[in-house]
């Protein structure tokens, strides 16, 4: 689950990011079942032609999760739909969304002197204003790449005489993790370790959306794996209050054909409900310990998204008791303020209003290789799943 | 590699632990600690009637005047992971490389840079794995060369190996050799190297150990040839997985080339890592995986053998070249059809 993006069908999932290393050697991997079943392509097809059989009118359903649009373009899942169904790829990649001026804060400390920076590993390459993580490390800055932010916790404990920061990304799926990791660096009376909270909540993006004046987007499909630790109480009154039906939906191509079945279902009733269809994984009341450890920790705040700007109460802050590991505070960067470039139409990318292949950038002055912006750097970038499995 | 190999070889360290635990600077000096080296460790492990020569180069007389020569570089992390370890990588790397040119790998060389400090023991191991490979494979080390640099400086050992292979056959075996209608095959299920690294550097355990396929591949590569296979083509599928080697051939050759994803052997457990950490087993490194693409007349014939052999057997038809944009498509598991990219970046960092 790191970043949303482990969109396994195991009912059984252990995310990487919530086990220590020191744990991680004593489990025994089961094998991963439930892959190829919701990979099937007779129950594909079924589904396909269940959607065309009640599919009348036009519709704008936007899938949220970059874990999504991932699956949806490498399956070729849009293929299957009818004409004038048309998926809008939405703001669920965190690596996408965090600000530039946050790269720019991570660039600026992985450079300082005595520091060991840690990152999720496709953070490395998102371009700052003037370099991206990567070219720090190639400089001689101590960058490392990791899977869990305890591990960076236990790169602090053995070195006592160096500063260790963690770049703490993602939506509320990591945010359990890196909440842990800051409660038990304070338990342990850890000094030398902070992060550089980059936190974001789905729901206040997906009001955010639906409150815009160019708003397309008639139906949701929502994050599962975000649903998998919040629950999906929040979103009744946003059903409600905009008359969008919404779907807590999963990530393998089944689980995807099924909610667009349900929302559209729903769309051509003129309902607007919300609905979980992944019910394998996500309950209603969400996982209790780990909301429990996440508002011990953080505390909602104001946060700028890449390309879309400040959405108030749209992120997690670190709250006054713990105030200590804000990376930002720590290295006297909280004053940093980065304006984002003009060139690159992420933001109009994130919220829906323009396709990938639709910038005159894409696929010429930026690919993966040279990103212009965040969305064609990550794996769950709109624009990197375009190049890599379209290339239209 | 095959394991009853690893059991013949319970040789001690010829260099003792008391005297020297670690590898020191000297020991690449030139001096009497490098002449110890070489005479107690590497001549026991390497001897063969050219190192026996003991001149500053090899002299070697080859029975035909069509050579492949080839080098590659190991720095793989971990030095040992399930299934292998960086010596027997050094090998069969470059064996692998005269191999996919159809050459029979004859000599190697073989240099060590080594950091000061390195457990001798894990030196030793590393020049055992090296031998046993180099017998298995049935090359000789023909030169090597030992540097060591200051703690800090390098990360334990580093590996070069460069090859040298006697080119028998009339085949044209290269990229500009592909037809559109020959047709794809693959050795065997894909992933299991990257996996296995990534596991150990990661520590994750699964309920079976994911060993690495690392493997000499010129056993099988001159089964199809030597039964008179018109071989078109032939890769192996290291680092950016099959993806990135059929993108290659693509981009070299100007055909088009159409895969069937279903047909791509994919262990379960690798799979299942792969969902876990991430990975899309299409890119993940193999160290004992090639693509013999063959005409379709040949295909079956060429199949067989390859299903006959140690090295192949759940080899399978994976899919066919056609006239067309130099493109790699995919028919995925669903019955749509994408693109499959070459890998941007590193997806898992320093595998080999």
């Amino acid at each position: 689950m790191l970043k949303g993006r482990r969109k396994s069908a195991n009912q059984n999932l252990i995310t990487i990011s919530t086990l220590d290393s020191r744990l991680r050697g004593d489990i025994k991997w089961n094998k991963l079942k439930f892959i190829d079943e919701y990979r099937d392509k007779e129950a594909s097809l079924k589904y396909s032609s269940l959607i065309n059989d009640i599919t009348t009118k036009k519709w704008n359903i936007m899938e949220v999760c970059g874990g999504q649009t991932h699956s949806i373009v490498k399956f070729g899942i849009d293929e299957l739909l009818p004409e004038g169904v048309n998926l809008i790829h939405g703001p669920g990649c965190p690596v996408c969304v965090t600000s530039l001026e946050l790269i720019d804060k991570s660039i600026e400390i992985a450079s300082r002197e005595n520091v060991i920076f840690c990152s999720f590993g496709d953070m490395l390459r998102v371009p700052g204003s003037k370099k991206d993580l990567l070219q720090v490390k190639a400089e001689g800055g101590d960058v490392r790449m990791m899977y869990s932010p305890l591990d960076a916790l236990k790169i602090a404990r053995e070195n006592p005489d160096k500063e260790v920061v963690f770049f703490a990304v993602g939506f509320e799926t990591t945010a359990p993790a890196n909440a842990m990791a800051v409660y038990q660096a304070k338990a342990q009376g850890l000094k030398n370790f902070s992060i550089l909270v980059s936190h974001v909540l789905v729901p206040p993006a997906m009001e955010a959306i639906l409150s815009s004046k160019s708003n397309l987007v008639q139906g949701f499909l929502a994050a599962g794996h975000v649903c998998a630790v919040m629950g999906y109480n929040e979103y009744f009154p946003l059903a409600e209050k905009y008359k969008v039906p919404i779907v807590v939906t999963g990530f393998e191509p089944l689980d995807i054909l099924q909610g667009i079945y349900m929302c559209i279902k729903q769309l051509e009733e003129g309902r607007h409900e919300v609905e979980n269809q992944y019910a394998r994984v996500v309950n209603r009341e969400g996982n209790q310990s780990a909301m429990n450890i996440v508002s011990t920790v953080f505390k909602v705040g104001t946060r700028k998204w890449r390309g879309i700007g400040e959405i108030p109460d749209s992120g997690l802050v670190l709250q006054d008791d713990y105030i200590d590991y804000d990376a930002s505070l720590k290295f006297g960067l909280a004053e940093m303020t980065v304006e984002e470039p003009k060139e690159c139409i992420s933001g109009i990318i994130l919220q829906g209003l323009k396709k990938p292949h639709e910038c005159e950038a894409f696929g010429k002055i930026c690919t993966p290789e040279h990103p212009l912006g965040a969305t064609m750097v990550s794996n769950e970038g709109a624009c990197a799943a375009y190049y890599r499995y379209r290339k239209v | 590699m095959d394991s009853s190999l690893h059991s013949e070889f319970t040789l001690q360290c010829p260099i003792p632990i008391s005297e020297y635990p670690n590898v020191l600077l000297a020991h690449g000096g030139g001096g009497k600690l490098m002449h110890t080296l070489i005479s107690k460790m590497f001549s026991t492990a390497f001897t063969n009637d050219i190192l026996l020569q003991e001149h500053d180069s090899a002299q070697i007389e080859l029975p035909v005047s069509k050579i492949a020569f080839t080098t590659d570089s190991y720095v793989v992390k971990p030095l040992f992971f399930p299934g292998s370890d960086i010596g027997a990588l050094a090998v069969n790397g470059t064996v692998n490389d005269l191999a996919m040119s159809g050459a029979k790998p004859l000599y190697l060389s073989l240099g060590l840079i080594i950091e000061e400090g390195f457990a001798m023991e894990d030196l030793w191991r590393v020049v055992q794995s090296i031998s046993m490979a180099a017998k298995a494979a049935g090359v000789k080390i023909a030169t090597g060369d030992t540097k060591v640099v200051d703690k800090g400086k390098g990360d334990g050992i580093f590996v070069n190996t460069s090859g040298v292979g006697v080119i028998e056959h009339n085949l044209k075996i290269s990229p500009k050799s592909i037809q559109p209608g020959d047709v794809i095959i693959l050795n065997g299920d894909l992933g299991r190297h990257g996996i296995a690294i990534m596991a150990e550097r990661e520590g994750l355990e699964f309920e079976h150990k994911i060993l690495s396929d690392c493997a000499p591949l010129n056993g099988i590569v001159k089964e199809i040839i030597d039964a008179g296979i018109n071989v078109h083509c032939l890769r192996d599928l290291t680092r950016g997985g099959l993806s990135s080697t059929l993108n290659e051939l693509v981009q070299t050759a100007g055909i088009e080339i159409t895969i069937d994803e279903t047909s791509v052997p994919v262990h379960e457990d690798v799979q299942g890592a792969c969902e876990i950490l991430g990975f899309d087993p299409m890119y993940v490194a193999n160290e004992g995986k090639f693509i013999a693409i063959v005409p379709a007349a040949d295909a079956e014939k060429c199949l067989n053998i390859m299903l006959a052999h140690g090295y192949g057997k759940e080899s399978a038809i994976i899919g066919s070249v056609s006239d067309g944009e130099a493109i790699v498509k995919l028919k995925s598991r669903i019955g749509t059809m994408r693109i499959l990219d070459m890998l941007s970046g590193e997806q898992l960092p320093r595998i080999c």
